[in-house]
């Protein structure tokens, strides 16, 4: 609205009011002439310096618990670490299947393989005659570490705050206020001390009971420091550097070595991990001395990196920044990928050095709404899609297809969508007596089980589409994944008119009536057929999604008890082999089926052996298959193995296969070079902005509204002027007034 | 005598917050087993019983909770969880979180943005309801009256989650005027308050103003109130000067109680508004089965609820000179 209007707009309104109304106008003029003044936006929630930036915008839902690479395993911390430490090896950003490229490193090792005696083996050697096999990693000469006080040092050549004194402890609060930092260049000891973290006594790496199986002397590497840490007074530093580990030993300034017990083709995967991260000895000692820890300065809160970006800004209880590493160079952006990726503009800045965006900030986000509406209003560069949003971002149309809506398409917002790399099943305990077992009897039972719970049915109404049935165990984008008929899982479906239906209750109801559960009744006894599914799904949100299940196995007359129980209570009974019927998922380490398959092996049986196959399947032919399969390349010859091992699964049906969940990003028009990658988190650097499209749309849509205001005065006026009438005649009542209440 | 009187509530205090302690023991390790705090910590992936063994060790869970029958004398007693983790905090030295942060040192960063908001929601809200519960009473049994009643009713029927997302759906999306969430310091952070200020004072009219009517309304029929009119006195000089200051002590008995726990913040505010203060801490803090972060919260909300009682008793002295703490 015009100012000049405006103007006539209150005039207007202020000659209908009396006196005093028009008293209170006057004062609330500035505010109505203000509201809609000018092109300000009022609602921007980051400085007005940072404006037209080289900036993105993030945000995360909850405070990373680690950011030391060896402590580490969350999504929600790899997304800030991942930008600032640099393994060895990442994931190629464009090319699938995921492919590793070297990172740090000259190039991805090849394992050397050698028997009991020391004499090196050919690369195909059997699995059998392999006692060790030893990574030989090369790393780049000339990377560097960011800017950090644990390496500042001073004109004598010492370093300047290896033995801070009280005095300087009072002037330090963050990381910050150290006045001097330093650099320098990355080695290949770092690497080696990172390994040897993983055995620390006072650090908890999620990794070290696998690694300790396999990296050779791991295991008794953690004996001994928690020997030496015991002579140690509390908090001392403990000196890794001086005790050796002969699975991780130093060759020369640039190259490392790692020895490995047997054949562990997948250990090349976790060198792209932050695991295996470079950790400066310097950093470690200087984080500490005592004292800093007591002021929240820590490994686990400020990392020490040489990758493209460092941390800044720490404070997870409000904001966390990245900036760009000052010494980080030597990588470009991709110059091939996958077919249609040129055509996407995925392929524009090629060549280009890395990375392209200057600062990302993370904002704290506790609650979707106002993420979602700070997305919409610019605020944010991208936004994931939750339930609550979905219909007003993403519209299916009749055949399927899933689009934008027209809001999103008129803010220029585009779609992005992903299979994940997950699997979400329901599990049976093999071990109970009436679900589980590899009887003829029980199998069926699963079978017809698997069949009455309609998961296309469930992905419709619970993930708004967004999800695949799953025919097995292994994600589409990992190895040994089949599409169409030849992924076909016969004990569920049928293909018909080119794609998998769902077999009909019918046939349920008569591998039931087979199982010896006619009508689901059991046939010795005549008693119904109760099964018990636990769950940790308490919420009132969850009831629908209970009742569904219920409803599925009421199809084929079996009742279905769920308990509800807490997270706690929920892993006991897994634990110890209580459950019946559970739900559960998976999300891959890395992209290669074993860390799939591994999940139904015999001896990661949950509640006998403590491993990961919380069914407690456990099919002698498939882990035979299983042993043959893991230490295999991919090929022809592993594809035919795994498709045996799925096969033999999916008749055991130890799990109802569930979904592999669909992952729907959304992104702003000036968000450029974005494509979902599940394997790699340190997509960062690939990323680029066109802030001046960013400020000009958000200039556009955050316009203030005027009227409101003008509004909100009115009522005042209106609300306050018979009040002050009202209380004027009062006052100027005379006792005798016959209107008087008194 | 005052001193005396309240260093013998402190001393009250002392059993009261050792009660709390246990009882905040009892109920957190009913439903949890310090196994379950080391497999919440160490991830659901790759977990294996030495770990869970070295998490336990390394942060003091590894021994009996009340009792170590292994151990003679006194340190059956004091060789425990409960012991070691309970005496510390008498001396309000809250240790560190499960993640390694030091609790004492994020407890003096986080109340500051609690502060933030619930300081002016507090003055601004009192203010507010007072001045519209003594409208109502000035203009009681008029339409204004009977509509500023159902409009109290109505705005205390409504959840505060409706005000917050309501606000944030008007203000923020629509008119744009603020930020929808987020918080700074200083002069910048302004935007950020003022909305969740707004709102937390606009939630809060019904209840509050409803309730200083009623005491209004009671004080209005007294003697004093017609001596006051009798005088010539305005009806506003009677209600603000006279009717006021004789409720102050129903007022002060809900208000004062609730100052030193305004430092504790709001759950579902800070929340929604992006707000780093102590109610976030700890809800964050339930749900990640911090044992250490509960507890202290817990600690520090019971010190602050005697401190608030304490400070009711003394405010008493200063509104009513009849009453004499002893």
């Amino acid at each position: 609205m015009a100012i000049a209007a405006r103007i006539v707009c209150v005039k207007i309104v202020a000659d209908l009011l009396p006196l005093s109304g028009r008293r209170c106008l006057v004062c609330l003029l500035p505010i109505l002439m203000l509201a809609g003044c000018g092109d300000t936006v009022w609602n921007d929630p980051y400085p007005a310096a940072d404006s037209g930036k080289n900036i993105l915008y993030s945000a995360f839902s909850e405070r990373p618990k680690h950011l030391d690479p060896v402590q580490s395993y969350a999504e929600n911390e790899a997304t800030i670490i991942s930008q600032i430490y640099m393994p060895p090896l990442q994931y190629h950003y464009l090319k699938r299947p995921y492919t590793l490229i070297p990172y740090a490193a000259r190039e991805v090792p090849v394992p050397r393989y050698f028997d009991a005696a020391g004499r090196e083996l050919p690369a195909d050697a059997a699995a059998g005659q392999v006692d060790h096999s030893v990574y030989d990693i090369h790393i780049r000469p000339g990377i560097r570490y960011q800017p950090h006080p644990a390496f500042a040092r001073g004109p004598d050549g010492k370093l300047l705050y290896r033995h801070l004194t009280a005095e300087e402890l009072d002037k330090i609060d963050t990381l910050a206020d150290f006045p001097q930092q330093g650099s320098r260049e990355l080695v290949a000891a770092d690497y080696v001390y990172e390994i040897k973290r993983l055995a620390h006594p006072h650090l908890h790496s999620p990794i070290f009971g696998l690694m300790s199986q396999y990296i050779v002397g791991l295991k008794d590497y953690a004996a001994t420091l928690k020997q030496a840490d015991a002579a140690l007074p509390p908090d001392a530093y403990l000196d890794l550097t001086r005790y050796p580990l002969a699975g991780a030993q130093v060759l020369d300034r640039y190259t490392y070595r790692i020895t490995v017990r047997g054949k562990y083709p997948q250990f090349v995967y976790w060198l792209a991990m932050s695991f295996f991260a470079p950790l400066p000895p310097e950093a470690d000692r200087f984080y500490a001395q005592p004292g800093l820890a007591a002021k929240n300065i820590t490994l686990d809160w400020y990392p020490v990196g040489t990758g493209p970006y460092r941390l800044t800004e720490n404070n997870p209880n409000r904001r966390m920044v990245l900036e760009r590493n000052p010494y980080y160079s030597g990588e470009f952006y991709p110059s091939e990928g996958e077919p249609g990726d040129a055509a996407a503009g995925l392929l524009a800045d090629a060549g280009k050095p890395l990375p392209f965006i200057d600062k990302v900030v993370f904002s704290l986000e506790k609650e979707n709404i106002p993420y979602w509406n700070k997305f919409l209003q610019g605020y944010y560069d991208a936004s994931g899609l939750a339930s609550d949003s979905f219909d007003q971002a993403v519209q299916v149309s009749s055949q399927g297809n899933v689009g934008l809506t027209d809001a999103m398409r008129k803010q220029g917002i585009r779609l992005q969508t992903s299979v994940a790399t997950s699997t979400m099943y329901m599990g049976f305990n093999m071990l109970d007596p009436v679900v589980g077992g590899l009887s003829e009897r029980a199998r069926k039972l699963r079978q017809a089980i698997s069949i009455a719970v309609d998961f296309e049915e469930f992905v419709s109404i619970f993930a708004n589409g967004r999800g695949i049935p799953a025919q097995g165990p292994i994600p589409p984008g990992i190895f040994g994944h089949r599409d169409g008929r030849e992924g076909l899982n016969p004990y569920v479906y049928d293909w018909v008119d080119g794609r998998p239906q769902r077999k009909s209750v019918a046939v349920a109801k008569q591998l039931l009536a087979e199982a010896g559960y006619p009508n689901g009744r059991d046939a010795a006894t005549g008693q119904p057929l109760l099964l018990y599914l636990d769950t940790t799904a308490t919420g009132v949100g969850s009831k629908a999604s209970s009742d569904w299940l219920v409803k599925q196995f009421r199809k084929i007359n079996v009742e279905l008890v769920v308990r509800a129980t807490d997270w706690n209570r929920f892993q006991d009974k897994i634990r110890k082999g209580n459950a019946q019927i559970f739900y559960q998922g998976w999300n891959a380490d890395y992209p290669d089926p074993e860390n799939f398959l591994f999940l139904l092996h015999g001896h990661q049986g949950r509640s006998l052996q403590g491993g990961e196959n919380s069914s407690n399947y456990d099919n002698p032919e498939y882990d035979r298959l299983f042993d043959q399969m893991k230490n295999m390349d991919n090929g022809p010859q592993r594809q035919a193995i795994i498709d045996r091992m799925v096969d033999v699964a999916r008749r055991d049906a130890p799990w109802i296969w569930g979904f592999h969940p669909k992952d729907y990003v959304l992104q702003h028009a000036w968000l450029h070079n974005s494509k979902p990658n599940q394997m790699a988190k340190n997509a960062l650097k690939y990323q680029r902005l066109d802030p001046a499209l960013r400020e000009l749309s958000r200039r556009q849509w955050n316009r203030p509204e005027g009227w409101p205001l003008a509004g909100l005065a009115a009522m005042l006026v209106l609300i306050v002027a018979p009040a002050v009438a009202v209380y004027r005649r009062r006052e100027r009542r005379t006792a005798n007034d016959p209107k008087s209440g008194s | 005598m005052m001193i005396g009187y309240i260093l013998r509530r402190l001393l009250y205090a002392i059993p009261i917050l050792i009660g709390v302690n246990v009882l905040t023991f009892a109920l957190f390790f009913v439903v949890n087993t310090p196994d379950d705090m080391a497999r919440i910590n160490l991830g659901v992936k790759h977990v294996t019983p030495d770990a869970i063994a070295k998490w336990k060790e390394d942060h003091g869970y590894n021994k009996p909770l009340v009792l170590n029958k292994q151990a003679g004398g006194w340190r059956a007693l004091t060789d425990t969880v409960f012991f070691e983790k309970s005496a510390a905090m008498f001396a309000f030295r809250f240790g560190r979180s499960d993640d390694g942060r030091d609790i004492g040192r994020e407890i003096k960063t986080r109340m500051w943005p609690s502060l933030a908001i619930a300081l002016p929601v507090f003055l601004v809200g009192l203010a507010v309801n007072v001045s519209f519960a003594l409208m109502m009473v000035f203009f009681r049994a008029t339409y204004l009256d009977f509509v500023g009643v159902v409009a109290c009713v109505a705005m205390m029927s409504i959840s505060g989650l409706f005000y917050i997302i309501a606000g944030q759906f008007l203000v923020s999306k629509l008119w744009h005027w603020v930020p929808i969430s987020g918080f700074d310091w200083g002069w910048d952070g302004f935007k950020f308050l003022v909305l969740p200020v707004a709102i937390g004072v606009v939630s809060g009219i019904g209840a509050g103003a409803r309730w200083y009517r009623t005491l209004f309304i009671e004080e209005i029929g007294k003697d004093y109130v017609r001596t006051a009119r009798a005088k010539g006195l305005s009806e506003w000089r009677v209600l603000f000067r006279h009717v006021l200051k004789n409720a102050m002590i129903p007022i002060l008995t809900g208000a004062v109680v609730v100052i030193p726990l305004l430092f504790m913040g709001s759950l579902i505010t800070e929340s929604f508004f992006g707000i780093p203060g102590l109610g976030s801490y700890t809800i964050d803090a339930i749900n990640s089965q911090d044992f250490s972060v509960v507890r202290a919260m817990v600690f520090l909300g019971s010190l602050l609820y005697i401190a608030g009682l304490i400070l009711t008793d003394i405010s008493y002295t200063l509104v009513d000179p009849r009453v004499r703490l002893e």
